[in-house]
């Protein structure tokens, strides 16, 4: 079954113009749970409440505020928010292509698929360049008036527009420094990557499945069906002291295993 | 709710998870710190006068807000019933080992599709050596593979790759392969044969707009320069400012200086700034002394080890009732 696209844009590179569909590349699968009242199960509201008085107040009345480092509240009206929207267009600019990874998945927020919209000419021609340049775009939009970046590659052999974090919204490795200490076991070295060896494999993401996820909706099916449910308590592993005596053992294990 | 705690943990400098990563016989304590910061500017809720809000659930019925012992959590099997799932329950259905990343295997980092990718987390090694947390890290970077594992945190299981960069840890959680759609399953069509000439006009576009290297400035978020302008503006003018009121930030922001993530790895990953193990022994000992004479912030502490739900919406009365009660 085809999937509901999610926004219309029209992706502009050069003189060229690509109508294009989006649509959400990842599938909610999380449990979702309500807050309820526990006398008599009612789905509670959230509402905005007065610390100091638990009064409720009521949306209309409620304001934005931005906290100044000194603790101070700049009140900002309707109309300092409406100057602060971005112009709504339908426009996905792309002004800048990058070799490959350049823009790395630590900047990824959200994959979206694009497909065509209306005639497909122009979306194979775009697939075809994106294929031969090798390169990928970074795009900015506007979309439900919110301001997007992206990066424009090929998943494949269709495009997907992957909405990126903003610069200060990632903290990258090489601002940090390393824990340091002294220099380390040439054996013990030897022999964590011989382990590591071992244990190699290709990536293969059918092989994992989000088990809780699926206990917690046994649970939710057996309590729905009136069955009473055992508990179990999580056991706790002691850390080996010995980082030569574990590696040793973990390599015979691992041996014997093959 | 899930992430408005994560952030008041993170502004307390607290880890989000803590725990051992296996890799054969050999475990490395690890505290949890999340890569990705919120954004810098967001905007608070207030009322007419200036006093931020809390957020809060209310039952319909007697539009008054709901203490948080009187909160369950249901899940609607059908319209308007629900089957209620508690704490204890939730808390049974980790997996045995939830304190624990366990490393079985190892693949090319290269390897994994870049559409997986979630969220970034750094790890910090938890014990006062940290000897097998940077044998780890240089085995797996001199190696440039990425470990592949399943773990449990804050009631969600997780997929992650741990990867190693610069001698520092890092776990990326992976979506599941049912997360992620495919090509087809969204419905898209083959790509088809392009018309030459159109083709080859984008892919000289693309060599016109080429820059070898990325600059993350590129990556700057408009909104929130326009914001900070804005806000600016408006102090210089005198208009609409409203000083802080005394103590409403402790009820707000529950008292505690909200500090940068990046100083808080910082100090971790040179082993400094971690606290000593909160115990029962400690806990215990709160209750004795009367749960009055606490700060806020010792009683957020014991909520956490309590699992307390809801506790970072809590006020200092509310957190007191809820240790009460648990």
């Amino acid at each position: 079954m085809a999937a509901r696209a999610i926004w219309k844009g029209v992706i502009r590179l050069g003189d060229a113009a690509v109508p294009v569909k989006l649509y959400s590349a990842v599938e909610d699968r999380s449990v979702h749970f309500r807050l309820l009242h526990r006398d008599d199960l009612v789905p509670l509201r959230q509402a905005m409440v007065n610390p100091q008085t638990d009064e409720i107040v009521p949306y209309d009345k409620v304001r934005r505020g931005y906290v100044t480092d000194t603790g101070d509240i700049v009140v900002l009206d309707k109309n300092d928010l409406a100057s602060l929207e971005p112009r709504e267009s339908r426009d996905i600019r792309i002004e800048r292509f990058l070799p490959q990874s350049a823009i790395d998945h630590r900047w990824y927020d959200r994959p979206y698929w694009l497909g065509p919209d209306g005639s497909a000419g122009a979306y194979f021609a775009l697939s075809a360049a994106l294929r031969k340049s090798g390169k990928e775009g970074l795009a900015h939009w506007v979309m439900r008036k919110k301001e997007y970046l992206g990066a424009l590659r090929l998943q494949g052999d269709h495009p997907v527009l992957i909405t990126l974090r903003h610069a200060e919204e990632v903290v990258v490795a090489s601002s940090l420094k390393a824990p340091g200490g002294r220099g380390l076991d040439k054996k013990e070295l030897g022999m964590a990557r011989q382990l590591m060896s071992m244990l190699e494999e290709s990536f293969d993401p059918a092989a994992y499945r989000d088990e809780y996820r699926k206990r917690v909706l046994e649970l939710i099916e057996s309590k729905s069906a009136g069955r009473t449910v055992k508990f179990r308590k999580p056991a706790r592993k002691k850390p080996e002291e010995d980082l030569a005596a574990a590696l040793r053992e973990s390599l015979r294990k691992e041996r014997k295993v093959a | 709710m899930p992430e408005a705690e994560e952030e008041q943990d993170v502004a307390r400098g607290r880890s989000l998870w803590s725990g051992l990563i296996s890799f054969g016989l050999v475990s490395v304590p690890v505290d949890l710190f999340p890569a990705n910061r919120a954004r810098s500017v967001s905007l608070r809720m207030i009322d007419e006068d200036g006093t931020p809000l809390s957020r809060r659930y209310f039952c319909p019925q007697e539009e008054e807000p709901v203490d948080w012992d009187e909160i369950v959590r249901g899940y609607e099997t059908e319209k308007d019933k629900h089957v209620v799932v508690t704490d204890d329950e939730l808390n049974a259905l980790e997996p045995e080992k939830s304190r624990e990343i366990d490393l079985r295997r190892f693949v090319e980092l290269a390897e994994i599709d870049p559409m997986y990718f979630e969220r970034a987390y750094f790890l910090a090694p938890a014990s006062d050596s940290n000897k097998a947390y940077r044998l780890l890290a240089e085995t797996m970077e001199r190696a440039g593979r990425a470990g592949i594992a399943t773990f449990v945190m804050r009631g969600k299981e997780y997929l992650v790759a741990l990867i190693a960069e610069k001698g520092i840890l890092r776990a990326e959680t992976l979506r599941f392969h049912d997360e992620l759609r495919s090509a087809a399953t969204v419905g898209l069509p083959g790509i088809g044969k392009p018309d030459p000439k159109q083709a080859r006009a984008m892919e000289q576009a693309i060599r016109d707009l080429t820059a070898k290297e990325f600059d993350r400035d590129e990556l700057s978020d408009d909104y929130a320069q326009r914001l900070r302008a804005l806000v600016e503006k408006k102090v210089e003018a005198g208009e609409g400012v409203v000083e802080a009121p005394e103590g409403a930030e402790d009820e707000v922001s529950g008292g505690a200086e909200v500090i940068d993530i990046m100083e808080i790895l910082k100090q971790r990953l040179q082993g400094q700034g971690r606290a000593p193990r909160a115990g029962a022994k400690r806990g215990a000992e709160a209750k004795a002394a009367g749960l009055e004479d606490r700060s806020k912030e010792e009683l957020y502490a014991r909520a956490q080890e309590l699992d307390i739900p809801g506790r970072s919406a809590m006020t200092k009365k509310q957190l007191i009732h809820a240790i009460r009660k648990a």
